[in-house]
């Protein structure tokens, strides 16, 4: 029996021929990223165990995202304390307040390659699905174990296969096709399993779209999201690194007679726009059910809708037009090097005209950490990845998460609304 | 080691805001962090409990953030044991790298009422329920996982294993 693309990355990295789902492994990653929220513990953690130097200083990278730049004192010392052990340590790739959010920086500085096995100190390294790797989190231990040991043990997961076919209407991209994916199987749906995504409409998906996908594979509890690399990966990586050949990326695909714990399929020809309502990203609901909620605020951008194609389709709805007086409409690219490109397209005066703020690469919004949080009875429309009760701000606050369509043109209209009503 | 108290009982998908909103995440000291502990699902919670206390939830127990201060607010703020009828799968890692007693019984959370009094035996996997009497069994480790547990967490393990590397 074959095997699929996940249980072919954890054989590598476990040194085995083969590995089976359910089995544990000991794999030895390509890389480890920790950031101003796992990174504290994890400094602590490491010292504790009796560790001197981390296992390889160009295979630790560091970004201080999370409440930077320095919402605090608290928060400034935190990242005291990520860049000390930086320095330290002699950490290569260190990435201070406001560089980016590390899944937007780690694929674009060319970190992450197809089939390589990443973990990170944050529920989002799932991301790196995407480019046709195994990434997943940890906890602040675990980490620190990993930068000691260069080593972790992992259980195989089952995968699932999603295969999504059609031509959906050009509304539509990955956070939508995503939504409708947990939507179907719940928050606990791909619990400890590999979400694989697949068929023609992820083959016609860009990059971006896919980085979304993988992005909230966690959101369903999946250990990992992960799409076969394909023409458009390496043409995505070409420019960024030269060593991926398409020789590498034929090798990483699942076998057509390997073992999915299920298939799962969607027709998305006809599908609308999606929205989670609260409290769980799974109470999904096509967005011509939601015109009469009213909103308070839009957040676009974080790890899930931060990239360049996101601020493109944001700018595309609010050209030309205003945002509601009463909405604060916030705009945060992923990284600098997004921000740059928004610049040059002219993008970042689409938003200002529009009466939208643009804001430092953060995450801040997203979590409620700061940049953005929500009062008592406040309603948001959002492009991030969670809507659990009190994620942005006050327990009694609302979030809506959905594309950057639908955040645009909630936006403008005052209320969660269709991109083809504004 | 035996844990006995009283059970704080809550549903499913219990996330990792609702442990610890994330304005907290700057705090890295444990005794600080439990006193915010399960503040998204009940404000009073940390001053309500008993060292020894027990949480029973429903599925996908510690779903959300991979932050590892959801289970240090909980261990510092006294709880003795987490058992729920699943988890989600980086809390429950993080749990046992820390040391945090977490059992899997989809039973023990169907049968089990607030205020129950309730005792673990975890080298057993026995959950006993001191109220209704019954007694359920806990999912067992696989073997690594059971090693980690023993050792009492993930820091003594590595230590272990670095103190191996440098002989």
């Amino acid at each position: 029996m074959g095997m699929t693309i996940t249980e072919k990355i954890l054989a590598v990295h476990a040194g085995k021929e083969k590995v089976r789902p359910g089995e544990i492994v000991q794999v030895r990653p390509d890389l480890l990223m920790t950031n101003d929220i796992s990174g504290p513990i994890a400094v602590d953690v490491f010292k504790s165990m009796g560790a001197a130097r981390v296992f390889d200083p160009e295979k630790v990278v560091i970004v201080l995202d999370h409440f930077t730049p320095n919402k605090d004192v608290k928060a400034a010392k935190s990242s005291t304390k990520m860049r000390e052990f930086a320095r330290s340590q002699g950490i290569v790739h260190f990435y201070d307040a406001g560089f980016g959010i590390e899944h937007v920086v780690l694929p674009e500085l060319g970190l992450v390659r197809p089939g390589d096995l990443v973990i990170g100190g944050d529920s989002h390294t799932v991301t790196y699905g995407a480019l046709g790797a195994f990434a997943t989190g940890v906890g602040s231990t675990d980490l620190a174990g990993a930068m000691a040991l260069g080593e972790i043990w992992l259980k195989v997961p089952e995968t699932i296969r999603f295969e999504f076919t059609g031509k959906p209407s050009r509304w539509i991209g990955g956070k939508d096709l995503i939504l409708l994916a947990i939507g179907r199987i719940g928050v606990s749906g791909a619990l400890y399993c590999a979400m694989e995504f697949g068929g023609e409409a992820i083959a016609n998906l860009g990059m971006d779209g896919r980085f979304t996908m993988c992005n909230m594979a966690i959101e369903a509890g999946a250990k990992a999201g992960i799409v076969e690399p394909d023409e458009k990966t390496l043409a995505w990586l070409n420019g960024i690194r030269d060593d991926i050949s398409s020789q590498t990326i034929g090798l990483l695909h699942s076998d057509e007679d390997c073992a999915y714990k299920s298939v799962i399929r969607f027709d998305v020809s006809d599908l609308e726009p999606q929205v989670a309502v609260p409290h769980l990203p799974s109470n999904v609901r096509p967005v011509s059910e939601l015109k009469d909620v009213e909103i308070h605020q839009v957040v676009i951008g974080s790890c899930t809708n931060g990239r360049i194609s996101d601020l493109r389709a944001a700018a595309e709805i609010l050209r030309g037009r205003k945002v509601n007086k009463w909405v604060r409409t916030l705009i945060v690219p992923g990284s600098q090097r997004v921000y740059r490109q928004a610049l040059q397209e002219g993008l970042v005066d689409v938003f200002i005209d529009s009466g939208a703020i643009v804001a430092a690469p953060t995450c801040g919004p997203c979590f409620g950490g700061h940049t953005g949080v929500l009062d008592e009875g406040e309603r948001c429309v959002s492009t991030t990845n969670r809507n659990f009760l009190g994620r942005m701000g006050h327990e009694k606050s609302e979030v809506y998460l959905s594309g950057p369509y639908v955040a645009a043109a909630s936006a403008i209209a005052g209320r969660i609304a269709h991109p083809e009503e504004v | 080691m035996e844990v006995s108290g009283r059970v704080w009982k809550f549903g499913d998908n219990v996330d990792t805001d609702l442990i610890i909103p994330g304005q907290y995440l700057t705090i890295q000291d444990p005794i600080e962090l439990g006193k915010h502990c399960m503040e998204g699902a009940d404000r009073d919670f940390a001053s309500k409990i008993k060292p020894g206390d027990i949480v029973v939830a429903g599925h996908n127990f510690g779903c959300g953030s991979s932050r590892e201060h959801a289970p240090l607010a909980l261990k510092s703020c006294g709880v003795g044991a987490v058992i729920a009828a699943s988890f989600a799968r980086i809390f429950f890692r993080n749990a046992i790298n820390i040391g945090l007693l977490v059992l899997e019984c989809e039973e023990a959370y169907r049968r089990t009422n607030p205020q129950d009094e309730m005792l673990v035996q975890p080298e057993f996997g026995v959950i006993k329920n001191l109220t209704t009497g019954e007694e359920f069994r806990a999912a067992p480790y696989p073997p690594l996982v059971a090693g980690i547990v023993q050792a009492g967490g993930l820091v003594p393990y590595v230590r272990m294993r670095l103190q191996g590397q440098e002989k």
